[in-house]
C-alpha cells in the first residue's frame, strides 16, 4: 500500500512543529519522543504501522482550531485519531504528519430526554454514552462490536453499523448535529436538536467523511428509550442456501429483526470451541435472530420466525428463555473474531455488502477463491442487511502469506461489487480499500467526490492518502472540467 | 422578472440529460430542474432560460421487496411507487407529503423531487427522513458530468455519503436522473389515540411523554382549537394525536400501555385503523391549511420547544412530529419570525409569501456551503435563486 511521498523538509522541521504546537497546547499535550509515539504508529488494521511526526492531544475546540490553523499555514499533514479501533486504516499516521488526538474530549455535555438527545465531546465512548442514560431507560442504538473502546468522534468519521442497524440504522441516522472545526481552523455548527437543518445536509456529508472533510469538536447523538423486552433465537439449518431463504422469507413476512446474523459452519465450530455458546456444531448454518419491542410483539413474532424456519428445514430452534440465555447466544458471535486464533494465527476481514439474494453464489465462488489463493475463509454475516464478514486466514510469519491475504480479500470485494454491491459496508474504505475504489466508482465519479474534499480542505491537508487512490490537487480538478469541454452526444436535440 | 414563457426541456433519458445541461453550462445557460413541477413556488428559481423537467424518466428499475430496496428514475410517479410498493405490503418509510393541496399546485410529486426536497411526512420521528432512506443515485452535475454515488444495498459507507447532500439540496447541485431508496415493511395495522383540550405546551408535554415510552410511537401531532375548527375536522376543541404502527397484537399491547402512561391527560379516544389513515394524511398534508392564502411558515425546532413557537408568534400553528415541526400561518414580519425561532434552536422555511424561502446562512458556515455549490454547480446553473 503506497501512501504519499514523506516531505523530508517537513520532518526536517520536526523540532520547530513541536514546540509551535506545544504554544498552542501546553503542558503534556504534544508527544515529540520517539518512545512516546510507538502507541500511536497504528489502528486496529495492524498490517500497517507508521511512526507519526507528533502527537497532539488538545483539550478544547479553541486549541483544536489553533493546531489545525497552524498546520494550515504551515503546510503539515493532520491525521485525526478516536480511539485507534479503525478496521480499514483510518487514523494510519504519516511519516510527515501530525497526528491530532481526541481522547480527551471525553466528557458528556448534556442529556436532554425532552429531545431525546444527547450532547457530547467526540472522544466519549459509543458504549459510555448508552451508559449515561441507561438507568433512566435510554440508549444510543448503533452498537459497532468495538463499542467498549471506539469514540463517538470514530464513529462519526466513519458512519459505524453494528449488529442492531438493520433495524435502528447506522451512525448517519442516529446523530443530529456537530461541531466542526475545518481544516483552516474555522468552527461551523452542522444541525441541532431538531429534526432537519438548514441549508444542505452537511452532517450527512461529514458522516462517514473518515476524517477528511473536518474534526468533530461535539456530537449531538440521538436517545432511544429501552425496548421493554429482548429475545434472541438460535436457528441452525444443514445449509447455506436455507438459511439464506429463510432470512428473505423473515423480511416477506413484515419482520425486520432488531438483529439478523449468519455464520457459517466454520465459523459456528470455531465460535462454539472458544466460548460454548451451546451452538449447533453439526449445522451447515447459523442464524442468530433478535426481535426487540413489547412482549407481546416479541412473543407474536418469534413463534413466526421459528414457524418459518422450520418450513425451511431448520434443524435446531432455540429461543432464549432469559437475559443471561440472550446474551450467551450472543457471546458466540461477540467473540467470532478472536475465534479465529484457533483456525490460524492471523486473519483479514473482508467487509462487502451484497444484495442478499446473490448469497449463495458469492458464498460458493468466495470458497472457490479459497482453494485458488490456498487460503482459508470463514464467514460471519450481517445477513438482514447483506453485509459480509468473510475472514481470511493466513499466518503473517510466511513469506508472502499476508499478500496472498490481501489478493484474496481484493478478489472477494471485486466479487461484491460485481454482484451489485458494494466494498465496504460498515468499516470504511480508510487505506484498506482505497485501491480498490475504481472497481465502483469512475473517474469521474472519484472527481465529484474529491472536490467535496476540496470545498472542505482545499489544501489536502487533513488525512491524505485514504479514500481515494489518486490525490489530485484541487486546481487540477476544476481542470477536468474545462477539459471536458467538448459536448457530449452532439447529435441529440438541443435547445 | 418578467412573465416571459419559457422552453420546457423534456428529456426521456439520463443520456439526454447529460447533454442538456452540459450545454447549459458550456453557454452559462441557466435551468430550472422539475420533477412533477408541485413545489416550484418554494424557494422560487430566478432568471432561468429553460425548464429541465425529468418527468420522461419515469420508468421502475429495480424493485426488490426482499432486499428492501427501490431502485426508479427520478420522474417516477410518488403514487406510482406508493402504490407498487404497497402490493408487496411495503411502504416508503419516510411517508413523504404530496403538498399539492397545500400549495395549490398542479401534477403529481416525483420521487426525485420529494428527495431533493428531503420531504418527509408524520412517521419521521420514528422512521427517519427522506435523506435517512436515500442509498444512491445517479445524477447529471451543473458542471455537466454524469456522476453516481452510494449503492443499491441497505448497509453501504464506500465513498462520501453524496447521497445526503443531494436530500434537501433542492436541486441545486446536480439533477438527479435515477435514485435508489430503502423500502420497508408496511406496518399490518395501525391505531391512533387522541386526547382533547391540551393547550400547546401540555400537548407537547403529552408527545414528549409518549416519546420517550418504550412503545415505538409512529406519529405525534397537536392541532389547536383554531385550527381543529377548520375542515377537515370540524372539531370544538384542540386534538392531540398519537400513532402506533405494527402487529396487530404488539399495536393492542402498546394502546394499552400508552393510554396508562398518558392518563393524566385526561379522556382519551381511540381511531381504528381506517379513521387513523384518514387522520394522518390530513396531517401530513396540512389539509386544514388548504385555500388559506395567507403566508405559510414550515418551522423545524427542537420538539419540546415546538409549543414556543405558537406561543412567541401570532398566526395559527399545526404541530406535527412530536412539536418539532410547525406549519404556522402567520403575517408576522419574516426577520422578526426568523430570529424568533432561531432563538429556539430551529430555522424556517417560507412556503408562501414574500420573504426569502430558505434560512439566510451566515459566516464560514455560509461559505463552506458556497464552495460546495461551486464544487458542483461553478457556474451557477442549476436552479438559480432556490437555495443561495
Amino acid at each position: 500500500m503506497l501512501m504519499p511521498v514523506p516531505d523530508a523538509a517537513l520532518i526536517a522541521r520536526k523540532g520547530e512543529i513541536v514546540r509551535a504546537l506545544q504554544k498552542i497546547v501546553p503542558g503534556e499535550g504534544v508527544i515529540g519522543d520517539p518512545s512516546g509515539l510507538i502507541p500511536f504508529q497504528s489502528d486496529a488494521l495492524s498490517a500497517y504501522r507508521q511512526t507519526p511526526l507528533a502527537v497532539v492531544l488538545p483539550e478544547t475546540t479553541a486549541q483544536v482550531s489553533a493546531v489545525l490553523a497552524w498546520c494550515q499555514a504551515n503546510g503539515v499533514k493532520v491525521v485525526p485519531r478516536g480511539a485507534g479501533t479503525s478496521l480499514s486504516g483510518g487514523a494510519l499516521p504519516l511519516q510527515d504528519g501530525v497526528v491530532l488526538g481526541m481522547a480527551k474530549f471525553n466528557r458528556v455535555l448534556e442529556v436532554d430526554y425532552a429531545n431525546r438527545c444527547a450532547v457530547v465531546q467526540p472522544g466519549v465512548t459509543n458504549l459510555a454514552i448508552t451508559g449515561a442514560v441507561q438507568a433512566d431507560g435510554f440508549y444510543y442504538a448503533p452498537d459497532p462490536s468495538s463499542q467498549i473502546a471506539c469514540t463517538i468522534g470514530g464513529n462519526v468519521a466513519e458512519n459505524s453499523g453494528g449488529v442492531h442497524c438493520l433495524k435502528y440504522g447506522l451512525t448517519t441516522n442516529n446523530v443530529l448535529g456537530c461541531e466542526l472545526v475545518l481544516m483552516s481552523g474555522e468552527v461551523v455548527r452542522l444541525g441541532g436538536k431538531g429534526f432537519d437543518a438548514a441549508g444542505y445536509d452537511l452532517m450527512g456529508v461529514v458522516t462517514g467523511s473518515e476524517g477528511l472533510l473536518g474534526v468533530v469538536t461535539e456530537v449531538t447523538v440521538r436517545l432511544l428509550p429501552t425496548p421493554q423486552t429482548a429475545r434472541a433465537m438460535l436457528l441452525g439449518f444443514p445449509s447455506v442456501e436455507a438459511a439464506g431463504a429463510c432470512v428473505g422469507d423473515i423480511i416477506a413476512a413484515g419482520v425486520i429483526p432488531a438483529g439478523l446474523e449468519m455464520m457459517d459452519g466454520p465459523a459456528i465450530r470455531a465460535c462454539e470451541d472458544f466460548i460454548h455458546a451451546g451452538y449447533p456444531t453439526d449445522a451447515e448454518a447459523l442464524l442468530i435472530c433478535e426481535l426487540d419491542g413489547p412482549e407481546a410483539e416479541c412473543a407474536e413474532l418469534s413463534a413466526q420466525v421459528v414457524a418459518l424456519a422450520q418450513a425451511r428445514g431448520a434443524t435446531t430452534l432455540k429461543v432464549s428463555g432469559s437475559e443471561a440465555e440472550r446474551l450467551r447466544f450472543w457471546a458466540g458471535r461477540k467473540a467470532a473474531f478472536p475465534a479465529m486464533s484457533r483456525l490460524a494465527p492471523d486473519y483479514i476481514c473482508m467487509d462487502g455488502t451484497i444484495p442478499r439474494r446473490q448469497l449463495p453464489h458469492v458464498l460458493a465462488r468466495i470458497g472457490e477463491l479459497g482453494v485458488t489463493h490456498g487460503l482459508g475463509v470463514t464467514n460471519v454475516f450481517h445477513a438482514g442487511d447483506g453485509n459480509l464478514h468473510p475472514l481470511i486466514l493466513f499466518d503473517a510469519d510466511k513469506p508472502g502469506d499476508l499478500e496472498k491475504a490481501e489478493a484474496f480479500g481484493a478478489d472477494i470485494l471485486r466479487l461484491c461489487v460485481a454482484v451489485g454491491g458494494v466494498l465496504t459496508g460498515e468499516h470504511g474504505v480508510g487505506v484498506e480499500k482505497r485501491d480498490l475504489m475504481g472497481e465502483m466508482f469512475d473517474e469521474t465519479d472519484l472527481a465529484c467526490q474529491q472536490r467535496v474534499k476540496c470545498a472542505f480542505d482545499p489544501d489536502l491537508l487533513l488525512n491524505p492518502g485514504k479514500v481515494f487512490p489518486r490525490l489530485h490537487r484541487c486546481a487540477e480538478l476544476g481542470r477536468v472540467h474545462v477539459h471536458r469541454g467538448k459536448v457530449a452526444f452532439p447529435d441529440l436535440p438541443r435547445f | 422578472m418578467s412573465e416571459v414563457a419559457i422552453r420546457t426541456e423534456r428529456p426521456k433519458s439520463a443520456a439526454e440529460v447529460l447533454a442538456l445541461v452540459a450545454d447549459a453550462n458550456a453557454a452559462g445557460r441557466r435551468l430550472e430542474v422539475v420533477g412533477g413541477g408541485t413545489k416550484r413556488s418554494i424557494g422560487a428559481v430566478t432568471g432561468a432560460e429553460a425548464i429541465l423537467s425529468l418527468a420522461g424518466l419515469d420508468k421502475v428499475i429495480d424493485y426488490a421487496p426482499e432486499e428492501l430496496v427501490l431502485t426508479a428514475q427520478a420522474g417516477t410517479k410518488l403514487s406510482v411507487l406508493e402504490a407498487l410498493v404497497a402490493a408487496d405490503g411495503q411502504m416508503l418509510p419516510f411517508e413523504p407529503p404530496h403538498l399539492t393541496g397545500l400549495l395549490g399546485s398542479k401534477g403529481e410529486p416525483t420521487l426525485g423531487g420529494v428527495l431533493a426536497a428531503n420531504l418527509s411526512g408524520p412517521r419521521r420521528i420514528r422512521a427517519g427522513a427522506a435523506r435517512d432512506h436515500f442509498l444512491g443515485f445517479e445524477a447529471v452535475t451543473g458542471r455537466g458530468e454524469a456522476v453516481k454515488a452510494g449503492g443499491k444495498v441497505v448497509k453501504n459507507v464506500t465513498g462520501y455519503d453524496l447521497s445526503k447532500l443531494m436530500a434537501g439540496s433542492w436541486g441545486a447541485l446536480a439533477v438527479l436522473t435515477e435514485v435508489t431508496i430503502k423500502v420497508l415493511p408496511a406496518g399490518r395495522t395501525e391505531v391512533t389515540l387522541l386526547f382533547f383540550g391540551l393547550d400547546d405546551q401540555r400537548a407537547c408535554e403529552a408527545m414528549s411523554l409518549a416519546m420517550n415510552a418504550p412503545v415505538e410511537l409512529s406519529a405525534a401531532a397537536h392541532i389547536p382549537p383554531a385550527v381543529a375548527a377548520r375542515p377537515p375536522l370540524k372539531g370544538e376543541m384542540a386534538v392531540t394525536a398519537l400513532r402506533l404502527e405494527g402487529f396487530t397484537a404488539s399495536v393492542a399491547a402498546r394502546a394499552e400501555s400508552l393510554g396508562a402512561a398518558l392518563k393524566p391527560f385526561g379522556r382519551l379516544e381511540l381511531l381504528d385503523a381506517e379513521h387513523s389513515r384518514e387522520f394522518w394524511t390530513q396531517v401530513r398534508e396540512a389539509q386544514a391549511f388548504h385555500g388559506d392564502r395567507r403566508p405559510l411558515w414550515r418551522i423545524s425546532v427542537p420538539p419540546a420547544t415546538g409549543w414556543r413557537v405558537g406561543e412567541a408568534l401570532a398566526g395559527e400553528a399545526l404541530y406535527d412530529w412530536a412539536g418539532g415541526l410547525v406549519w404556522l400561518l402567520s403575517e408576522e414580519d419574516p426577520s422578526t419570525l426568523r430570529a424568533a425561532v432561531r432563538a429556539l434552536g430551529g430555522h424556517a422555511t417560507c412556503y408562501r409569501g414574500h420573504a426569502p424561502a430558505f434560512e439566510p446562512l451566515a459566516g464560514p458556515l455560509a461559505d463552506l456551503t458556497g464552495r460546495v455549490k461551486a464544487a458542483f454547480d461553478p457556474k451557477g446553473v442549476l436552479n438559480p435563486g432556490r437555495m443561495g
